[in-house]
């Protein structure tokens, strides 16, 4: 398969459009923004629409709409305007509808900075937006990833009409790498059962809405959605193990710091320390069983994260705290060198001789 | 085999790109490689560097804290990552634009006139490729053939004279002594 060099921002863009994404919805920010000026130059050319909204709630919005015709809909940004267009993507939920929205995490709160970050995985796993409601979020570690899990996120919102999250952070969308695609995609799924597509007075109309006044219907709404929601737990749970097997100290990191950890790892075995790396892809649904099985033979986990420590807490419920869960982050940008999870396993080994 | 590279200088002075030809480079030849540019606010202010990461293994970090090689081309780059090189390592310098000396000596600092190289032989803007030139000559990283291969996908198709020149600059590069 041929190998490009590109920017994971850029991969990003181009297997969303090979992914069938007909229509994306942009508004500039560092460190995402050549997400947004590739697919302002291909989309035109490859039967597309590319729009610069006039704000973040906007382009949001315009990607409800185009969603809710039941066509491949993306929109991007970075932390900040995530935040904004947290209102759109609870509406979506609200609506069940498949669209997919990515986030090139950049440090908080606030405006923060413009680096590297991975704090908004509260926001991704737990708040998007109001109300009870989920959306699937994905956390790619290399720019191959960022191709292929963009496919995977419109599959995905696709099959269980949720929107879906690529959680990503500046490294991974400023990094170069190889990264080779798949062919274009020609099987959709059929979505004239509820897309507000044009009926041709050949059907009754279908509402796309997410406002029940009535409180046992909407009660009745959110219910059956928990019960989506448990299947997707059940069916969807990605992660890769590293070495766990006979690991005392288990690492666990998600995204860019993953990388890290796992570098860290490798000279911790060299040392002759016992020591793995477990990586949950899908940090919705979280891949708690099989956290707790790699855990299993462990006696301590060293969660790793650039933030104070968010993930942690799916660590920590995964296991039951059932073992110690230390932590070591770095935070606002600061991206951590592998000697410094390094020295942290090793500190904690000796904590176990 | 495992090298890792910080290119630096001002903004303008092609130091993303002579990342980019060893990032194309490195996938010609098929090996693991990252390429990180910097682009936080020091972009604005003048200064840009990028960091190459080459390898036969999967590469964790992107980000370099101890790089083999040592590219600069201005004088606060040589201040601000000399002291992070690895001992044993290459510092290899633009001496038209840099007058001072390296303050250490366990590594090899290596002075090419890269900028006056480039200007007496019309090469505008070559002087990076002329220090890569050199790179390639003191390490042998990449065979012509290869080089000649990844100039190919970097430069733009709109643009071939630039490739003759590219290798023009890098041949007297390694030629410098």
């Amino acid at each position: 398969m041929e190998k490009y060099l590109m920017k994971g921002n850029e991969a990003l863009g181009e297997a969303a459009i090979r992914a069938g994404c007909k229509c994306f919805f942009g508004y500039p920010i560092t460190p995402q923004t050549e997400l947004s000026a590739y697919m302002a130059k291909q989309m035109p050319k490859r039967g597309g629409v590319f729009l610069q909204a006039e704000s973040e709630l906007a382009a949001v919005n315009m990607t409800l709409g185009a969603a809710s015709t039941g066509i491949r809909a993306m929109t991007s940004s970075s932390s900040p305007g995530i935040s904004l267009k947290t209102e759109g993507v609870s509406y979506m939920a609200g609506c069940d509808l498949p669209a997919v929205i990515v986030n090139v995490q950049r440090g908080g709160p606030g405006l923060g900075s413009i680096q590297p970050s991975q704090a908004d995985y509260f926001q991704a796993t737990r708040a998007m937006g109001h109300g009870d409601a989920y959306i699937i979020v994905l956390a790619p570690n290399s720019v191959q990833e960022m191709a292929d899990f963009v496919g995977l996120a419109f599959d995905l919102a696709d099959k269980y009409r949720i929107p879906a999250m690529l959680l990503a952070d500046g490294l991974l969308g400023q990094m170069m790498e190889p990264v080779s695609f798949s062919d274009e995609k020609t099987d959709f799924v059929n979505k004239d059962d509820w897309a507000a597509n044009g009926h041709k007075n050949k059907r009754e109309h279908n509402i796309v809405n997410s406002l029940y006044l009535d409180a046992p219907t909407l009660e009745s709404k959110v219910q059956a959605r928990f019960e989506k929601y448990k299947i997707i737990e059940q069916n969807e749970r990605r992660c890769e193990k590293y070495m766990c097997d006979d690991a005392d100290i288990l690492v666990t990191a998600y995204g860019a710091t993953a990388r890290i950890a796992k570098t860290a790892v490798d000279h911790a075995r060299q040392k002759g320390i016992k020591v793995g790396l477990f990586r949950p892809i899908t940090l919705y649904p979280f891949p708690r069983q099989e956290l707790a099985d790699a855990a299993k033979g462990a006696k301590i986990i060293l969660d790793t994260e650039l933030s104070m420590g968010q993930m942690i807490e799916d660590v920590k419920l995964s296991t039951n705290c059932t073992l110690p869960v230390e932590f070591y982050g770095r935070t606002g940008g600061v991206v951590p060198a592998p000697e410094e999870i390094l020295a942290k396993i090793e500190q904690l080994n000796g904590g176990l001789n | 085999m495992n090298m890792q590279i910080i290119l630096a200088g001002f903004g303008g002075q092609g130091i993303l790109f002579a990342g980019k030809v060893l990032a194309y480079c490195a996938m010609t030849d098929g090996k693991k490689l990252t390429w990180l540019p910097s682009y936080g606010p020091e972009m604005r202010g003048g200064t840009a560097n990028c960091s190459v990461c080459i390898s036969d293994e999967e590469i964790g970090s992107p980000v370099i804290q101890n790089p083999d090689v040592l590219i600069v081309m201005n004088s606060p780059s040589l201040r601000k990552f000399e002291n992070n090189v690895k001992t044993g390592g290459i510092i290899l310098a633009d001496s038209s634009i840099i007058t001072e000396e390296c303050q250490r000596d366990d590594v090899s600092f290596v002075k090419v006139a890269a900028s006056d190289i480039a200007e007496k032989n019309e090469l505008s803007g070559g002087a990076n490729m002329v220090l890569l030139g050199k790179l390639l000559e003191l390490t042998n990283l990449f065979t012509r053939e290869t080089v000649e291969k990844a100039l190919k996908k970097c430069v733009s198709p709109k643009r071939p004279q630039l490739i003759p020149a590219n290798l023009k600059a890098m041949t007297l590069g390694g030629a410098f002594q």
